[in-house]
């Protein structure tokens, strides 16, 4: 398959390998931010194939994880309003919120329904008139322009019952937090190639201007990813921290800019709960002003209790936050499996405990 | 959550393991039946003692005094109920012969029942069962009994249809993932995903798949073919239909005790399901397939069996893709192109196309 079968080719990736290991003199950790990589390097087993000096750590980079409990619970909420219509992304009905999931909702009797699409949420909206299509949007700044096209697109057309619960996120303040923080020593950043390719690998430059670290914007490809990997381990070597794209045929310096503007036209910057970390100040995109007649949680109010305590013992958070690796988990595996989730990092396929759980390398 | 009532959620219709729990917990617990808790395709049943011939057999000796039928029954709820390559049907028809074939049975008679929604037009209820027809003909069965209930609008989806079959096993055919030994290959007749990627391109209206089209088709002579090839050397067969090729798998290494090792690169895929899968970021291992057979064999006759597969029309692009292992006992590792080798899990539930 073109541009697939080129970068997944066998010979290039053992040359690849061969040019880590001979530059790779001191132990290095890197974090991949996107959960797009984590599931990438899990399927490929690429963790297996690097030198023991070389570690790669799961960030935050999975929408679906770092929901905040308290967010979904105001979800299961909104799929109660009389007539709603709830709908989002497939994953997002299985992550357990601190009292159920969108698919327990669903099977006692509210109308949650899975979208590809924010554009396929605006249909439904468009062919159910009289009742409320709450869209669920989460992701991050690689998803956030579509629900902004659609909330534009809604706009135009005049469709009325057509709302958005907005738990999108931005990922720069997120790294930033992982790095103040200081609880993981990390070596560089491997930047996530989807958020990049609308955000423009300029927007990483804060990682080796404030921190000293290195960021190599990737791609999702075992070459791609074994790439970023050599270049990281050269700039660490040498200790010339810098960004660099090694996703070109995606990712340019300044991003997209007309998805960038579609975006900040319909949301603002605001603050947003993630799981994990809890408020991040201007991690978030909230629906502006005058889009408040869209704002599912202006428009319907709904009284949700205070979240349940977190699981016991679950430490989705610190996995989240690549302090600890899923296996260093006490109930992964044990309690938590994708079966019987405790936490969301074992629900969605880019969460870091279920990459752990689906494709574990062999022991 | 403690103390709701557990209610029944879609993922425990997906074929996955919270599927495989409910018929555990529930059905295989109350129903407290042997041949049910093998959880086969299609149940094995005995007549002993008795000295006749079923009318039209060719393999059936008159002198046999046990009488061996397998047994099945499925029903298919789809949306849509046409799709390219087949409709629902054609499905009904094939999947019921196919569950049939793999227990190594020559599938015969068939059950049809239809439960459909009001408001449903006649003309689409008579397309499926033409269809059906036309599918039962090629089989070689013939569709011998049926119901019809028809229910309030909403209570359905249109229509759905039930099909049981019963199939005659030949002397000497025993097929089950006990018979797997170390060392056995494992083939398939061919591409895997065609199906489930062709409904759901055709589903959500996804123009960019349109050139997919369903396998689904009636395996019995596929597998009639095979089984002369080579008698005694197939150990089982399976037909990987939701949950897809790894699913199966799987569910042979549990119920074997054995391991299994499957090469990636030699698992056939069709480009335009590959390039589907990659953009829904879905994994084919995982999808669907309606004329698809797994067949573990003896190492001996391996030649043979692929050398059978390949020349019947629905085995062409069938491959050698692995084999039993007595290490890693009830897991399935797959060897990567890149030379890695990972563990490749049973699905919890259905896969989803990715967020971001």
């Amino acid at each position: 398959m073109k541009y697939i079968d080129e970068f997944r080719d066998p010979a290039l990736a053992r040359r690849l390998l061969e040019d880590i290991t001979r530059r790779s003199t001191r132990p290095v950790q890197f974090m991949e931010f996107c959960g797009g990589h984590t599931h990438a390097i899990f399927k490929f087993g690429l963790r297996q194939m690097l030198p023991p000096t070389v570690r790669l750590s799961s960030g935050p980079g999975c929408p679906v994880c770092v929901t905040s409990a308290t967010d979904l619970d105001r979800a299961i909420a909104l799929a109660g309003v009389p007539d709603a219509i709830l709908a989002t992304f497939g994953d997002m009905v299985r992550v357990p919120g601190s009292r159920g999931s969108l698919q327990e909702a669903r099977s006692r009797g509210a109308d949650v329904r899975v979208v590809y699409s924010t554009l396929d949420a605006l249909q439904i909206a468009r062919q159910n008139p009289d009742r409320p299509v709450i869209f669920l949007g989460v992701g991050f700044e690689t998803t956030a322009p579509t629900v902004a096209a659609a909330v534009l697109q809604a706009e135009e057309e005049d469709i009325s019952n057509f709302y958005v619960f907005s738990v999108h996120k931005l990922t720069p303040p997120a790294t930033r937090a992982i790095l103040d923080a200081g609880e993981v020593r990390l070596s560089g950043i491997i930047g996530p190639g989807h958020v990049t390719t609308i955000i423009g690998a300029d927007a990483w430059r804060f990682l080796p201007d404030d921190y000293g670290m290195p960021c190599v914007v990737a791609g999702f490809e075992p070459l791609d990813i074994l790439r970023t990997v050599a270049m990281l381990v050269e700039m660490a070597e040498e200790g010339r921290p810098a960004v660099r794209n090694a996703y070109g045929r995606s990712v340019r310096a300044e991003g997209n800019r007309t998805a960038l503007k579609i975006m900040y036209r319909v949301f603002e910057v605001g603050v947003a709960d993630w799981r994990g970390f809890g408020p991040i100040p201007d991690s978030g995109l909230v629906l502006r002003e005058e889009y408040t007649h869209r704002d599912a949680t202006r428009v319907f109010p709904v009284e949700i209790a205070p979240p349940a305590a977190e699981p016991k013992g679950c430490r989705c958070g610190e996995v989240l936050r690549g302090v600890v690796e899923p296996p260093e988990c006490p109930l992964f595996r044990r309690v938590c499996s994708p079966r019987t989730p405790v936490g969301p990092c074992m629900v969605s396929a880019e969460g870091a405990c279920a990459a752990y759980y689906q494709y574990g390398e062999e022991t | 959550m403690k103390g709701e009532p557990q209610t029944i959620l879609l993922a425990h219709g997906s074929g996955g393991q919270l599927s495989h729990e409910l018929v555990e917990r529930v059905f295989v617990r109350h129903f407290d039946s042997s041949i049910l808790a093998e959880l086969n395709d299609a149940a094995i049943v005995e007549f002993g003692g008795f000295n006749f011939h079923v009318p039209g057999s060719t393999n059936l000796q008159p002198e046999t005094d046990n009488l061996k039928l397998a047994f099945t029954t499925d029903s298919y709820v789809i949306q849509p109920l046409f799709f390219p390559g087949g409709d629902i049907g054609k499905l009904a028809v094939c999947g019921t012969v196919n569950d049939l074939a793999v227990a190594g049975a020559e599938p015969r008679y068939l059950s049809a029942g239809f439960i459909i929604e009001e408001g449903l037009l006649l003309e689409t209820l008579e397309r499926v069962v033409v269809s059906m027809a036309e599918t039962a003909r090629a089989a070689g069965v013939q569709i011998v009994t049926g119901d019809t209930k028809v229910v309030n609008h909403g209570a359905a989806d249109g229509l759905f249809i039930n099909t049981a079959g019963v199939g005659v096993v030949p002397p000497g055919v025993h097929l089950s993932p006990s018979n797997l030994r170390p060392g056995d290959l494992i083939l398939i007749n061919g591409t895997i995903g065609d199906h489930g990627m062709a409904v759901m391109m055709q589903r959500e209206g996804m123009e960019f798949g349109s050139s997919l089209v369903s396998d689904c088709a009636p395996l019995n002579g596929l597998i009639a073919d095979l089984l002369a090839a080579c008698p005694g050397a197939v150990h089982c067969m399976r037909d990987p239909t939701r949950g897809g090729l790894v699913t199966t798998l799987n569910e042979w290494a549990t119920a074997a005790g054995a391991g299994i090792e499957i090469e990636e690169t030699a698992i056939p895929v069709r480009e335009e399901v590959r390039a589907a899968c990659e953009v829904l970021g879905l994994d084919p291992l995982y999808v669907a397939n309606e004329g698809k057979v797994i067949v573990a064999v003896a190492p001996q006759v391996a030649e043979e069996a692929l050398a059978a597969l390949q020349a019947h029309p629905l085995g062409r692009e069938a491959a050698l893709i692995g084999q039993v292992t007595d290490e890693h006992p009830g897991r399935v590792v797959l060897h990567t192109p890149l030379g890695a080798r990972r563990v490749v899990e049973m699905l919890v539930g259905a896969q989803l196309p990715r967020i971001c």
